[in-house]
């Protein structure tokens, strides 16, 4: 098994009075499979994804990745898990504006120090960049920035993609493009793929499916 | 100004002398070279040489305060060419250093001056005698001579008078330095009666005692050989005294002389390796570690005595540092004498 | 992974080069003009320390003949035979160089030429002839005969030491000798100095003529410069570095997204940032050396004709120098970036990452600093009152302008929101709400133009006041047209036999040294004539106190000494054992010492022995000509023994004229910097504007009227800022000579105005802020229509 979620409970402080996100969430994942996070805004798919992305800690709960559990990880420990373990897609790309494309779809298999130019180039070119990695970010569609994005991440080959609404930015065609040409890389690599989204249509493409409700799996 | 390049200017000439004249070929520059047979002509020669390189008059004296403590005071001019001629005002080559002493058992004031000859700071007449340098002066005639120094924590006011003949060392006063015939003009006054007051931090105290003056004279600097010098004066009560020196060698041999004095007024001079003189106990002296005991032995005399330094830590801290002060003797003769070592490090 | 982070760090300056430049530069240009400034000041004390160490001057007490006499050296000898271990120097001129003469075996250890090489000592001293000097005083010497010149860089400027016995003969002095070094460690027994040499005095180390702290107060004006300076290009750095942060809080979000650790992305931006600390250091202080060399030969002229103190006018490198100007730049780096640091290693992983403007940030803080402000200003306002002494004096400084700067935003928004308030008409409603939303932004620059510019015309003020001062007090110290100075006595008395019927009135100076109340000081004795009643001016006086002093029933004392003592008019002052009361205070510029007048009949009743050599001359001034001809010729006096009013009045002008090219100088500079921390604010926040003005652009206002009212704007704030700037300014020229002058140098100089300088600094400030201004203004004007459209495009 290589994702082992055991009641996670996480509250953020609100305003009045703190506000419980997740309430004992309890998931797996084994290697090569794929799932979708679906519910509505505010039900806590973001929150458990950062989570497992040691993005941030939870308040109680465990995490098991790859045998590891994630939360007892310090900071660096944490930054470790994000270089080498798992990869996340943004929704808002997240690229470095001041690197070109080559350099940001090199750039977390250097930080993790698994740097494969033949791979990098090949990612590239599957995902139709060839042509532009001398550019920088701006000057690429919104779809053309999401696929620089997923090639940074597969990339580094990670054990676990996590993505945030990957096509949340993109308009219908563009998404179902980016969409298949990650569910084919991801599937070529062997890695797990979590995926948040709000699109029952995508969901449907994913192995499995989890729906939350006011943070717990419904 | 960078005092060490003057110093060492001035003060070469005299380390090297202060280690035995040695120095094989080392040319003399047109100065003087000492030769065998010279006729001693006095009043003059106690005065300066300005054709020599090097010379100096040389006072050591053991003293005695009103409560039996042991003295010593050193009261030494040097006199340095830097070209053989007297020359006059500023542009004279001559150069003069003092240096004066006062050892006491549990302390050794040093002082140090330098003046440029020509033009009346410091320098030596033959007649009437005087030799000074600033204040301190050495003056007067032999059976009432005028000693005085100061520092500025001691002072010495003595007045001297010599009690028997001069000695002159060696072959009548041309004393060899090397086994390759390096040489000195060298004579003493080893009998002069001492009475006076010296000043210490403490105030004024009364002596009586004994001092030797030392005259010698050359051109010729220091051999690569030769590391340094013992030079041992020792007045034994018998009244018979001794003059001898160990010239020391980087290979570990030496070369001896000493000059023996009767009581009855014969002197004899001894050759290389009648003296023999072996270091007992050493001792951390502020500038150096020296001997401070010493066995010394002169088999065609019978002597075979321990001479032991009355203040181990008679450091000379001056241009030339060097060690030399009073010492006591114990053994086959009983006395007091003057030990002046150079050339440790 | 190190190497991927720093690269991707790195990487944004690469696309960003207007601001790592605007960073750079502003460092750079601080670094460069506080060592620039330093570097002088460096130079000009190096001076006067090998001065000191060479000559001993102001180290070892000294022995010194009567005034316009030397000792002859059977005395010399005569008191080193008694005890007295003295060494001889003679000394004097000769084609403008001060040859000095030294005995090296008498000298006191690390006296003389710095390097004599081994073993050529014979040479020194075998009067043959070794001169050691520096290149330039060895040229100026021109050939001597028969001496070797040895090029001896350590040496003071326009000094040269030979050896005693060839400087007697060069200079002509046989067995005379000028002064003699008492070496500090003496023998017992010495007798008193008045048994050998009765007419010679014994000077005690430090006191007289410390050039050092006479010209302290010239050198306190260019450290004041150089530190405002390097505050101005600070706030330069804080900017620019705080934008830059601003601009890559996302980047340093995803990095630590991507797995880089928090502490090694801080070491890695701490690192980056050390490292073009000590570019711009590197180049700061390069440019630091350029601006030293051009001001040297001016602050040299300066000093040699206000102290007569010899400074080179060729600046050298000094390794301390370097370091201090690069430990300045990191520091300056190390403050302004340590509060960006901090933000960044608090800031969390997961907040919205959305790009927020720099500028915009001031709201909160901007209360909180008004608050400090006030702080600062009340604290200055007690200390203007209370302050007394140095400490207390640049407190005051350090008070009021950081206070004044924290208030200038605060009081830049408070005069833009009366305007936008009044403003009729939709573009200009527009206009001024639109410069209170910049004003955030351009607070920095304008606090850096506030603070030059109150530099500016605080020391203007200060010196033109000084000039101003001094210039009068000329008139009064130098009342008579023509001074003539005697060898001898007898000189003295043939002189005044002979001008007598020549002359209007013959007025002797005569004086001697004498401590008052407790400080050295000098007593003068003055002949009652008109020459002083009508020149001389006081700053405190009792009635007719020419009168009184006439009449031998009181005294005069200078500022110096009123101050030090705490003497006031009508105080008793005990001279020599009379009491007199005190007549008059006067201002005495520029004199280390305390200072007493006499009549010149209570004078000679008590100090019979001071005999007047000098005496000053009045003639109609057109005849000062002929009577120094008449001197020259029929009384055989020679020329350097006259000195004329008029030349000594055009010296100390010209001299006052090279001070302000300096001053000028920075001026222009400090201006220039703060013009330039305008243009950096104003291109970063170029870019962040285009959302801003697109929607006016596209409701119908044309890219040329936006570039001129962006124009107007700038000079507009600039003119509020100098407005602003004027009494901060004059508070800090009244806080320079009414609280620190008195604290360090014992007199207080008058505040005058000068508003036509001041108009001309303003224009110049306003001049800069335009010129910075046209730039980016000009780009606003020319911006493609294509880019204002992509404002909307790119909005979500």
């Amino acid at each position: 098994m290589l994702l082992d979620v055991r009641n996670i409970t996480k509250t953020y402080p609100g305003a009045d009075a703190p506000v419980p996100v997740l309430r004992g969430v309890d998931l797996t994942l084994d290697a090569g499979q794929s799932l979708a996070l679906t519910g509505e805004s505010g039900s806590g798919k973001s929150t458990l994804l950062h989570l497992i992305g040691g993005l941030d800690a939870p308040d109680g709960g465990q995490i098991l990745l790859d045998g590891v559990d994630v939360t007892v990880l310090d900071d660096a420990g944490r930054a470790a898990l994000r270089r080498g373990t798992v990869g996340v897609v943004f929704q808002q790309f997240n690229l470095i504006p001041s690197l070109r494309v080559a350099d940001n779809i090199a750039f977390q298999a250097r930080l993790a120090g698994r740097h494969d130019v033949a791979w990098a180039a090949m990612l590239a070119d599957r995902m139709g960049l060839a042509a532009h990695l001398a550019k920088y970010p701006e000057q690429l569609s919104g779809g053309q920035q999401q696929r620089v994005a997923i090639a940074r991440t597969l990339a580094a080959r990670p054990k676990l993609v996590l993505a945030d609404e990957p096509t949340g930015n993109l308009d219908e065609a563009t998404a179902a493009t980016v969409l298949d040409l990650m569910l084919e890389l991801v599937a070529e690599t062997g890695a797990a793929l979590m995926m948040v989204t709000h699109s029952p249509t995508l969901a449907a493409r994913m192995g499995r499916r989890l729906h939350l409700h006011q943070g717990l799996v419904a | 100004m960078n005092v060490k390049a003057i110093l060492l200017a001035i003060c070469l000439p005299l380390a090297a002398a202060a280690q035995g004249f040695g120095g094989l070929g080392t040319n003399a520059a047109g100065f003087a070279v000492p030769t065998p047979g010279y006729a001693f002509d006095f009043p003059a020669d106690a005065g300066p040489h300005p054709d020599y390189r090097i010379e100096w008059w040389y006072v050591t004296a053991n003293l005695t305060g009103p409560d039996g403590t042991d003295y010593g005071v050193q009261w030494t001019l040097f006199r340095t060419a830097l070209a053989p001629e007297a020359g006059d005002g500023w542009s004279s080559p001559q150069l003069w250093m003092g240096h004066a002493a006062l050892t006491t058992p549990t302390a050794h004031y040093v002082t140090e001056r330098l003046a440029r000859g020509g033009i009346g700071q410091a320098g030596v007449t033959a007649a009437p005698f005087a030799a000074w340098i600033d204040e301190w002066t050495l003056a007067g005639p032999d059976n009432a001579m005028q000693m005085r120094a100061a520092g500025p924590d001691f002072a010495y006011d003595l007045t001297l008078s010599a009690q028997g003949p001069l000695v002159f060392h060696g072959d009548n006063g041309y004393s060899v330095k090397s086994a390759a015939g390096q040489a000195s003009y060298y004579y003493s006054q080893p009998r002069f009666g001492v009475s006076g007051t010296i000043t210490t931090p403490d105030g004024d105290i009364s002596v009586t005692g004994q001092a030797w003056l030392d005259r010698e004279w050359s051109s010729q600097p220091l051999a690569d050989n030769q590391t340094g010098w013992d030079w041992f004066s020792l007045s034994f009560d018998t009244g018979d005294k001794m003059m001898g020196f160990v010239l020391r060698q980087l290979d570990g041999a030496s070369y001896t002389s000493a000059t023996w004095i009767g009581a009855d007024g014969m002197t004899a001079a001894l050759p290389d390796g009648a003296l023999t003189a072996t270091p007992l106990e050493t001792h951390q002296s502020p500038g150096a570690k020296v001997p401070i005991e010493w066995r010394v032995e002169l088999p065609a005399r019978g002597v075979d005595v321990t001479v032991t330094a009355i203040n181990p830590d008679a450091w000379m801290a001056t241009s030339i540092p060097y060690w030399e002060g009073p010492v006591r003797i114990a053994g086959s003769h009983s006395g007091r004498g003057y030990l002046e070592m150079t050339g440790y490090e | 992974m190190t190497r991927a982070g720093f690269a991707a760090l790195l990487s944004h300056w690469r696309r960003n080069p207007l601001q790592l430049f605007t960073l750079l530069a502003g460092l750079a240009l601080a670094t460069a003009l506080w060592s620039g400034v330093q570097a002088v000041n460096a130079e000009a004390r190096a001076s006067y320390d090998a001065a000191a160490a060479t000559l001993g001057e102001g180290q070892f007490d000294q022995i010194l003949p009567p005034e316009g006499q030397t000792i002859p050296q059977d005395t010399y000898i005569a008191l080193r035979r008694a005890g007295w271990l003295v060494s001889p120097v003679t000394e004097g001129r000769m084609n403008g160089v001060r040859i000095v003469g030294l005995d090296p075996l008498t000298a006191p250890g690390g006296l003389g030429p710095v390097q004599v090489v081994d073993g050529d000592i014979g040479a020194f001293l075998s009067g043959r002839g070794q001169i050691y000097a520096t290149a330039e005083t060895l040229d100026r010497l021109g050939a001597v005969a028969n001496a070797d010149l040895i090029v001896t860089p350590d040496m003071a400027p326009g000094t040269a030491i030979t050896d005693i016995g060839f400087a007697q003969s060069l200079l002509d002095m046989h067995d005379e000798i000028t002064r003699l070094i008492v070496a500090p460690a003496q023998p017992l027994g010495r007798p008193p100095l008045s048994d050998i040499g009765p007419d010679l005095r014994l000077q005690a180390a430090q006191s007289g003529s410390d050039l050092g702290r006479l010209t302290d107060s010239f050198h306190l004006n260019l450290t004041a410069f150089g530190l405002l300076a390097f505050a101005v290009g600070i706030f330069i750095v804080h900017g620019a570095i705080g934008l830059a942060f601003e601009q890559r809080r996302p980047v340093v979000r995803t990095l630590r997204a991507l797995g880089m650790p928090l502490n090694r992305l801080i070491v890695l931006i701490a690192a980056e940032l050390m490292a073009m600390a000590l570019i711009a250091g590197v180049i700061g202080v390069a440019l630091g050396y350029l601006i030293a060399a051009t001001l040297l030969p001016d602050v040299a002229a300066t000093l040699r004709g206000l102290y007569g103190a010899d400074v080179s006018g060729t600046l050298q490198l000094r390794p301390a120098w370097w370091l201090s100007g690069l430990g300045i730049a990191v520091g300056g780096t190390a403050v302004a970036g340590a509060g960006a640091l901090w933000r960044l290693a608090r800031m969390p992983l997961l907040a919205a990452a959305q790009p927020r403007a720099w500028a915009m940030a001031a709201g909160a803080g901007a209360r909180w600093q008004g608050f400090l402000a006030l702080g600062l200003l009340v604290v200055a306002g007690v200390l203007a009152f209370a302050a007394t002494g140095l400490v207390a004096g640049f407190a005051l400084l350090a008070t009021l302008l950081i206070g004044a700067a924290l208030a200038l935003p605060v009081v830049l928004g408070a005069i833009l929101r009366v305007c936008a308030a009044r403003a009729r008409g939709p573009v200009a409603q527009w206009f001024w709400a639109d410069t209170r939303q910049q004003l955030p932004g351009l607070s920095l620059a304008l606090m850096a133009l506030l603070l030059a510019m109150a530099a500016n015309v605080g020391v203007s003020t200060m010196v033109s006041s000084f000039r101003l001062t001094f210039t009068a007090f000329l008139d009064q110290v130098l009342s008579s047209e023509l001074y003539v100075t005697a060898d001898s006595p007898e000189q003295a008395a043939a002189l005044v036999a002979f001008l007598t019927p020549r002359t209007d009135a013959i007025l002797p100076i005569q004086s001697a040294e004498q401590t008052l109340a407790g400080y050295p000081a000098e007593v003068f004795g003055a002949r009652d004539d008109a020459t002083y009643r009508t020149n001389w001016q006081f700053l405190d006086a009792a009635p007719d106190a020419w009168g009184r002093l006439a009449a031998g029933d009181g005294v005069l004392v200078n500022e110096q000494l009123s101050r030090r003592a705490s003497l006031a008019v009508g105080d008793p002052l005990d001279i020599g054992g009379t009491v007199f009361p005190i007549l008059g205070i006067y201002g005495d510029y520029g004199n280390p010492i305390g200072q007493a007048i006499l009549n010149e009949v209570p004078f000679a009743r008590l100090f019979p022995e001071a005999v007047a050599l000098r005496f000053g001359l009045r003639i109609a001034p057109d005849q000062v000509a002929g009577l120094t001809e008449t001197l020259s010729q029929d009384f055989g006096l020679p020329r350097d023994q006259m000195v004329d009013q008029a030349g000594i009045k055009a010296f100390s002008l010209n001299v006052f004229e090279r001070t302000f090219t300096v001053t000028d100088a920075l001026n222009i500079l400090t201006l220039s910097v703060a013009g330039f921390a305008i243009l950096m604010s104003l291109l970063t926040l170029a870019a962040m504007r285009l959302p801003q003005l697109a929607p006016v652009w596209a409701l119908g206002m044309t890219r040329g009227r936006l570039g001129w009212l962006e124009l107007l704007r700038a000079v507009l704030l600039a003119l509020l800022t100098t407005a602003l700037a004027l009494p901060l300014g004059l508070a800090l020229a009244w806080a320079l000579l009414a609280v620190v002058n008195v604290a360090a140098f014992g007199w207080r100089l008058p505040m005058y105005f000068f508003p036509l300088d001041y108009l001309r600094l303003g224009g110049l400030a306003m001049l800069a802020a335009a010129l910075a201004a046209l730039w980016p203004a000009r780009k606003l004007a020319r911006t493609p229509p294509a880019a204002l459209l992509q404002v909307f495009s790119h909005e979500r």
